[in-house]
Order: C-alpha cells, then structure tokens, then sequence
C-alpha cells in the first residue's frame, strides 16, 4: 500500500534528516538557511498528510492540519527574511558567512 | 500500480535527491537551485494530499520568494577566495551520524505505532468539496471554530519580520 499515510510520514522523515545534516554540518551561513527550510517543508508534508487522512467530523476540523501548514509557511518567510538581512549585515561587517568564525557573542 | 503511486514514487524520489543534492553539493548555487527543485517537488506531494491551496502557497511563497530571497543572498555575500562555497565544518561525521540516528528513530516509531502502521485511514482520499474554500472559511469567519486570531497574530509576525529585515540590513 505505497499511498497509506505511513509513506507520506517516512517520506518526511528522511527529508527532516537530510535537512537537519545539511543544517547541523555547514560553514556557510545560507547553507544552514537551506537545511532549515528542507526542514521545514518536510513538517509541512506531514502535516498535510495527517490532514488528508484526518477522520474528524467537527466543522473544519479535517483540515486542521493544512492550517497548520499555512501558518508554518508564514513564519517560515519572516524568518528566512529576517536571517537573511542578519547574514547580509555580519557579511558588511566581517566580511564573511563562516558560522565558525562568527563567535562575537561566545565567551 | 496506480498513477497516484507513480507520481508519488517519481515525487519522492525527487525530494529525497533533490534534498541530497542541496546538503552535499560543492557549489552554493547549485544548491539553491536544487532547493528550488525540492520545493516544486514537494508541491507535487500537496496536490496528490489533495491540498490544492497549500500547493499554490508553497510555489508562491518558496519556490518564489524564499529561492528568490536565498539566491539574493548569496549573490550579495559571494566571498571570492574560497575555493569550494560550501564547505562543510568539521562536525559533519557527528551531524550525519545525528541525522541518521533520528530518522531510523522515526521509522522505528511508525513501524511500533500499529495505528499508523496498519495503514489507518488512505492518506489520499477522494476530493470532496473545494478544500481552498474551507480553508478560507476557517481563516476568516469568526465562529466559535476558527483561526482569525492565529491569523491576526501572523499577519503582525509578518509586519515585524519586514520592519526588523529593514532595520537590519540597512547601511549605517
């Protein structure tokens, strides 16, 4: 039964794991961005699969999940907009997106 | 083999290699552009969920905006004396040992839940009625069953998200 929820939840999984090596193994601070957001994506998809197979009778309540999902989509882009104007602004300053060498607030 | 499995094993194998592709690539550009890839691909799984709204929203929001705003971002930080753009640091053994730790965790967990592993429910059920008119419903009517103050509260995270990106980046 390849199209029962079980694929769709691995599915996910596997994408929440490759984006969190991505996230957890880069220097480049936009790299880390792009883990994150596989990230992301893969939460959505298993939201939007337990939507789709929600058996809830309440008004509304079958898409709860896809709600979910819109509001995970919406901070998503706050956050990928506010991370990217921080990388821009320590890039004018230190010349430089290493996150290993950004230790300014290490002690 | 239906179409539907078809499509869900070509769209999965595109995520899943598109998403390798992202983490392992040399070239930062590259890797933004197989972002954008993944997140057509995943808009794909939206439409076979049968979650047509959420489909739209993921080509509008991330294969536009976000692959736009990433792209911006590593044009406008280009460093020209590294040789590879995207290197990896020096925890990756331990990062891919994490990674892959935690996902046999997950599948270990849905193969234990037998709710889940018995197949409960077919994620792709018939289309029954428009889903983008529910959602509008849910979104915007203010009966007692209903996200019009999450949506207040995130249209507010969006007006400080612009305003903190503006301040931010701005030159000084």
């Amino acid at each position: 039964m390849l199209l029962s929820l079980n694929s769709f939840l691995i599915l996910g999984a596997v994408l929440f794991c490759i984006g969190l090596f991505g996230a957890l193994s880069k220097r480049n601070a936009v790299s880390v961005l792009m883990g994150i957001e596989i990230m992301l994506n893969a939460v959505n998809i298993t939201l939007v699969a337990f939507a789709s197979s929600s058996t809830g009778t309440a008004h509304g309540a079958r898409l709860t999940g896809q709600i979910f999902a819109i509001f995970i989509i919406t901070v998503a882009a706050a956050e990928a907009a506010v991370a990217l104007a921080m990388i821009i602004a320590i890039y004018r300053r230190r010349n430089s997106v290493d996150v290993s060498e950004i230790n300014m607030m290490k002690w | 083999m239906d179409l539907a499995s078809i499509s869900f094993l070509i769209l999965a194998a595109i995520l899943v290699g598109s998403a390798l592709a992202v983490v392992l690539m040399k070239n930062i550009v590259r890797a933004a552009l197989f972002l954008a890839a993944l997140f057509g691909a995943a808009s794909g799984i939206y439409v076979l969920l049968n979650a047509d709204f959420i489909a739209i929203v993921q080509i509008l929001v991330y294969a536009g905006a976000v692959t736009i705003l990433i792209l911006f971002s590593i044009m406008l930080t280009q460093n020209p004396n590294s040789q590879s753009s995207n290197p990896g640091n020096h925890q990756w053994f331990i990062a891919a040992i994490v990674a892959a730790g935690l996902c046999a965790a997950i599948v270990f967990s849905f193969a234990q839940n037998s709710a889940i592993a018995n197949g409960a429910g077919n994620a792709v059920t018939a289309a029954s009625t428009n889903n983008t008119v529910v959602i509008g419903n849910l979104l915007y009517s203010p009966t007692t069953y209903s996200y019009v103050l999450p949506f207040e509260i995130a249209s507010l995270v969006l007006l400080v998200a612009i305003v903190g990106a503006i301040v931010i980046g701005r030159e000084d």
